[in-house]
């Protein structure tokens, strides 16, 4: 079986959030850029099939060169090759028809891709993806067994959880439950160093034609003081949730 | 042309978050010098849509079509935008609109903005506001395509009746291969989930054991809201993850949130920040939450939940 893992370049969860040019762009300074976390409980898995059921294990990246230490992170962890394709990734459909083109020249079995990014979080590249192969698809998986070419997954719904099984091509849209948080990896020392012979191959992007477009951004409004209520007092928070609020 | 919405049901009945779809669209169609049809799937009543603004609506009843399927969902309604002629398409941000809102934008080759809080701001070019970042910032999007996808935040526009009546169609599509088939659903039917919840009461490390949460589930019941939780409490199998919410689990964008026992990181606010009202109970006035909420109390839950969830029950039997 051949899996493509795509990771996600995106800020540490801590990150600050700025923008420069006059609120157009994106401010990475001081930024520090990690693997998107649904994306690592996706790779995870993957290193579960590699180890277990003999998978090869690829990442891919769609993004400038600043995104390589995202990759070789990814390779340390173990996955066996990286591909990048060299452009920026602009919007969530120019991102997947790049997608596309890597997965049909790779023939790969099963392609594992995050919930969404917690950037853009538009949860939109693996669905996309999958139409353009035409393979099926499976969003919010929080499980995922393989056997032969059939596949058993686990599906978030709203309110609970529901199984479905389907066929290889297949395309996924990870995040937690498809391992568990104690299972992800710290890559050591041995798989830095590997990592470093690793292939990672760059390749060069399609016309890359957007559809959509980020014209400006903007931070929510500063929100006023909290309004304390006495913990002796709760009758106060029930009316200022009825009169004031008018929520209740 | 027209503005096609998305209506969904759930066992025939609309969810909540359909009339909230209509109304928007109404507002998109007004600005546009248009109308609204709406695309409902195994839905009764459909004549209710009037009502939030749809002057038509392709209704497809089909036996086949009784689970959701995202591929023949998306399907569906790919086949009623081209017979209307739509040129926008409207959907929620339920977990299945947000399944097959992606193979619909590739179907029509539309460019798809998702977590859209606002009507356009133009639209020529079309321009909508969507979240980014996790609810740290919002991002002004233009769509370039002909048709163009979008992906309403639910409860971010609420419900507008305009008080109009409705043309019913039958529609007959053809449907597609599955290619995925549900073998079992594990659904607590009895409880509100978190993504159609008004209210959500969450719980944190600060509740000390799993054994503990009926302070959460009683005050979640008298409220009528669904129950969430902070990712540690996830992580350490307190609550199953289908509660965690935040930057990496489930958005919350209830009218109310109630956070006990939640430090407020970082990481736990951008997920929840699109509610409406926060309410924070925790024992430590320092404590990051008490800058994002809008109300608090400075005390220990155990003593204060009780308390609230008495006077919140004499309060609604008084306002029953
Ligand atoms: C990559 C990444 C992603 C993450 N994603 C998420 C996410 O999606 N969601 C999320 O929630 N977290 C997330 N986190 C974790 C986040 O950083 C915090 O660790 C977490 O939110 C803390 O949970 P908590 O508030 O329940 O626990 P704590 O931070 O331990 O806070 C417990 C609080 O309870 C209070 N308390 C203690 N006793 C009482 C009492 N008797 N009564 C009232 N209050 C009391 C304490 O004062 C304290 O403020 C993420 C972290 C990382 C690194």
């Amino acid at each position: 079986m051949k899996i493509l893992v795509c990771i996600s370049h995106v800020p540490d969860t801590t990150s600050k959030i700025n923008f420069t040019d006059g609120d157009t762009k994106f401010d990475t300074n001081g930024v520090q850029f990690v693997i998107n976390p649904n994306d690592e409980f996706g790779l995870t898995r993957a290193m579960w099939f590699k180890e277990k059921q003999g998978a090869s294990v690829d990442v891919v990246n769609v993004g400038g060169p600043e995104t390589e230490p995202t990759l070789r992170k990814a390779l340390a962890i173990g996955a066996d090759a990286a591909i990048r394709v060299n452009t920026e990734a602009t919007d969530g459909f120019a991102v997947a028809k790049q997608l596309a083109k890597v997965v049909n020249d790779g023939a790969y079995d099963l392609v594992i891709a995050g919930r969404e990014s917690i950037d853009y979080n538009g949860g939109m590249v693996p669905g996309m993806l999958a139409s353009l192969i035409e393979a099926n698809f499976v969003a919010n998986c929080i499980g995922l067994e393989i056997e032969g070419t059939r596949a058993k997954v686990v599906r978030e719904i709203d309110g609970g959880k529901e199984t479905v099984s389907t066929s290889l091509p297949l395309v996924i849209g990870g995040q937690k439950g498809l391992v568990e948080e104690s299972d992800l990896r710290i890559p050591n020392m041995r798989g830095i160093m590997m990592a470093r012979k690793k292939p990672l191959n760059v390749i060069e992007p399609l016309d890359p034609s957007a559809e959509t477009n980020a014209t400006s951004f903007e931070k929510p409004a500063p929100k006023g003081a909290v309004k304390l209520v006495d913990a002796d007092n709760v009758d106060e928070l029930v009316s200022l949730l009825h009169n004031e609020a008018k929520v209740i | 042309m027209s503005v096609i919405v998305y209506t969904e049901s759930e066992k025939g009945k609309f969810k909540k978050a359909a009339f909230e779809v209509v109304s928007y669209a109404k507002a998109v169609a007004d600005q546009m010098g248009t109308s609204v049809t709406a695309v409902t799937i195994n839905a009764e009543n459909v004549e209710s849509l009037g009502n939030y603004g749809a002057s038509k609506v392709l209704s497809v009843n089909n036996a086949n079509l009784d689970t959701f399927n995202a591929k023949q969902y998306a399907s569906v309604i790919e086949q009623a935008t081209k017979q209307d002629g739509g040129n926008v398409v409207i959907v929620s941000s339920s977990a299945d609109s947000k399944y097959l809102a992606p193979l619909l934008a590739v179907g029509l080759e539309a460019g798809y903005v998702p977590n859209v809080v606002e009507a356009p701001s133009s639209v020529s070019p079309f321009t909508v506001k969507r979240t980014a970042f996790t609810n740290k910032a919002f991002a002004n999007t233009e769509i370039s395509t002909d048709v163009k996808l979008v992906g309403l935040s639910n409860n971010s526009f609420g419900l507008v009746e305009s008080g109009g009546s409705t043309s019913v169609e039958e529609f007959t599509p053809s449907i597609p291969d599955s290619g995925v088939s549900v073998e079992s659903v594990d659904k607590a039917t009895d409880k509100v989930s978190i993504a159609d919840a008004e209210i959500v009461v969450s719980g944190g490390r600060g509740l000390k054991g799993p054994e503990n949460w009926a302070l959460v589930e009683d005050l979640a019941e008298v409220l009528g809201a669904a129950t969430a939780c902070s990712k540690p409490v996830s992580d350490l199998g307190w609550r199953s993850h289908s509660e965690h919410v935040g930057q990496t689990g489930k958005p919350v964008a209830s009218n109310l949130y109630i956070a006990i026992g939640i430090s407020g990181a970082i990481q736990h606010l951008a997920g929840i920040n699109s509610s409406k009202v926060k309410v924070v109970i925790n024992t430590d006035p320092e404590a990051p939450f008490f800058k994002a909420a809008d109300y608090g109390i400075v005390g220990d839950a155990f003593e204060v939940i009780p308390k609230l969830t008495e006077k919140l029950k004499a309060f609604k039997a008084q306002n029953a």
